[in-house]
């Protein structure tokens, strides 16, 4: 599949007064078209910065960014304005213009990409109808709740057919119930058009509904880059397990045990597995916590196990989880960072930026 | 009051509505311009140039910080060359014109800067060019504060009117100061004072009226 955008060891340094401050540190990945690819991080990690890149609203200080094989560096400014009508973009605070009504915010891309007036209309109320929102065409902003202004937003976003749409935090100012709808409404416009998608976002929730593909910014750093399902069963850097281990466990009871996370995909989870657990080796673990939940639409089940104290029973239990084809992630173990360090860590993964 | 008076009353009102009003109009048609591109130029915005927001800035700072009253008498000659006078309503206007540009440009920078960047990035990530954003998204936004504004400028405008007046002769202003200072006729001093400040009240609330009216 063609490449949308192509970052190759990009870095970006604000300079201000004087002082250096590097936002992305040598950052190189693709994104692919029609998939919906997700970037997440913590506030502050430089995901608004890299998004940024992506249109040249910011400059990279080293590396460059090509979209569809083009540096976009080399483009000069009316040529890199065309650029950006392809790539549409939408933003947490939505950013629509209040003194106009919902269909003059949609046909303004149309109009900036000289749409003659009639069709103008006729277009935005098209893409009005694809948010649902056509009754409330001659409206104005301030009179629509936030996820209707998101979906006008969406609707502005999408109106001169753009071959990318980003999303910088799009559902962060919205409620659990309608970032599901924005989501949803988003995950149709990609099945349907093809369009590919990027989210920024710091919960993870978001990626692991909609996203196919996912990278982990840590302090300006890639930290992990890959299929979210992948990322979900098997995190590889520490960023990754922070966001993905669950966030609030039952403390170990002792100080020394060691806690380790399995998963398990939907066709595992309806075998007993800890009932052979006890049956087939005589050992016994204590489930700190256990949930599951749909990522990248497939079922998976989670439990963060605490192990008996004893090495050789550690053993035992963690091979018969990898014979049983489970995957294994060691929790830091209690002596290193205690139980409660380690539950504040990932709840802090889960708050993140909220403006 | 004698039925003489009352005439000059009329007059003056008359008088110092047309001074505000064409002094009004003439301070928006160099001063909206000129404050647009003070916004413009500053740093991080749209059209960001450093000198030519600096030298703005300047102009406008100096200009701005002159007292009205040593403006009107410094620019006597440039009224004289622009109107063949330096009396009478019409000479009134240059100074009026000329000490209200700064005000107006000052102001509509105020209100363009109230424009929330995020609409500005979003405007930018659509390809819209500098002049496109400030145009059909900068100003309409800004609008209701606009409008604020305006209200203030006209109403300070109207106020310095009866100043140029007392140099320059013309309007209520030198209404006030023949009758009511040289001729102690206290009637007539109040009388266009009150006028003078229900005109300002009236602007003032026209003003925050269509401003409110305006905002969505
Ligand atoms: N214009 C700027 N000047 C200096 N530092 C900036 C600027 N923009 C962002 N930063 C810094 O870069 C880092 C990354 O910011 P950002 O990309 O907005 O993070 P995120 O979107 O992940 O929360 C932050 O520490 C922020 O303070
Ligand atoms: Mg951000």
């Amino acid at each position: 599949m063609a490449e949308v955008f192509t970052l190759s060891h990009v870095s970006k340094t604000y300079k201000n007064d004087g002082k250096e401050f590097e936002a992305l540190k040598d950052i190189s990945l693709d994104i692919k078209e029609g998939e919906i690819f997700g970037v997440i991080g913590m506030s502050g990690a430089g995901k608004s910065t890299l998004v940024r890149t992506l249109n040249r609203l910011e400059e990279v200080s080293a590396g460059s960014v090509s979209f569809y094989g083009q540096d976009l560096a080399a483009l000069k400014p009316a040529e890199i304005r065309k650029v950006r009508r392809q790539i549409a973009m939408i933003f947490q605070s939505f950013n629509l213009v209040g003194q106009r009504s919902v269909i003059s915010n949609v046909m303004q891309p149309l109009r900036i990409a000289g749409v003659p007036h009639g069709k103008r209309k006729e277009k935005a109320l098209g893409m009005l109808r694809v948010v649902g929102l056509e009754e409330k065409k001659n409206e104005f902003p301030s009179r629509l709740s936030g996820g209707q202004r998101q979906r006008v937003a969406i609707a502005r976003a999408l109106a001169a057919d753009p071959r990318v749409l980003l999303c910088d935090e799009a559902t962060s100012a919205l409620d659990p119930k309608i970032t599901g709808e924005i989501l949803e409404l988003l995950k149709e416009i990609n099945r349907k058009t093809k369009l590919t998608i990027i989210i920024i976002t710091h919960e993870m929730s978001v990626v692991e509904r909609i996203c196919d593909r996912v990278a982990i910014i840590d302090n300006g750093n890639l930290a992990e880059v890959g299929e979210v399902n992948e990322i979900f069963r098997n995190p590889k850097s520490e960023a990754a397990r922070k966001l993905v281990f669950p966030s609030n466990p039952f403390d170990p009871t002792s100080s020394d045990s060691r806690l380790i996370r399995i998963v398990f995909d939907g066709l595992a989870a309806s075998k007993p597995f800890i009932a052979e657990l006890v049956e087939k080796t005589g050992r016994k673990v204590n489930i700190l916590s256990a949930n599951t939940k749909s990522v990248g639409g497939i079922g998976y089940g989670q439990m963060v196990l605490e192990l008996p104290e004893n090495k050789e029973d550690q053993e035992i239990i963690v091979n018969f989880f990898r014979e049983g084809g489970l995957s294994i992630q060691e929790i830091s173990t209690v002596t290193e960072t205690s139980a409660g360090d380690h539950k504040r860590l990932n709840n802090d993964s889960e708050k993140g930026e909220t403006q | 009051m004698s039925e003489y008076i009352i005439d000059a009353i009329k007059t003056g009102v008359v008088e110092t509505l047309e001074m505000t009003a064409f002094s009004s109009i003439l301070a928006y048609i160099v001063g909206l311009p000129l404050g647009i591109l003070l916004y413009a130029t500053a740093k991080g915005r749209v059209l960001a140039n450093r000198p030519v927001n600096f030298l703005l800035g300047l102009v406008v700072n100096v200009s701005r910080s002159l007292p009205f009253l040593i403006l009107l008498v410094l620019i006597i000659p440039f009224t004289r060359l622009v109107t063949g006078t330096s009396i009478g309503t019409t000479a009134s206007i240059v100074p009026l014109t000329v000490g209200a540009i700064p005000i107006v440009a000052r102001m509509v920078e105020s209100s363009l800067s109230e424009v929330s960047p995020g609409i500005i990035e979003a405007a930018a990530s659509m390809g819209a060019s500098p002049i496109y954003i400030i145009i059909h998204f900068v100003l309409p936004e800004a609008t209701p504060s606009l409008f604020l504004g305006a209200a203030i400028n006209v109403a300070t405008i109207l106020g310095y009117s009866a100043m140029a007046g007392v140099i320059g002769g013309g309007g209520l202003g030198a209404l006030a100061l023949q009758y009511g200072y040289y001729r102690y006729q206290e009637d007539v001093l109040w009388t266009t004072v009150t006028i003078l400040i229900l005109m300002v009240m009236f602007i003032q609330a026209g003003g925050n009226l269509i401003s409110k009216k305006s905002r969505k």
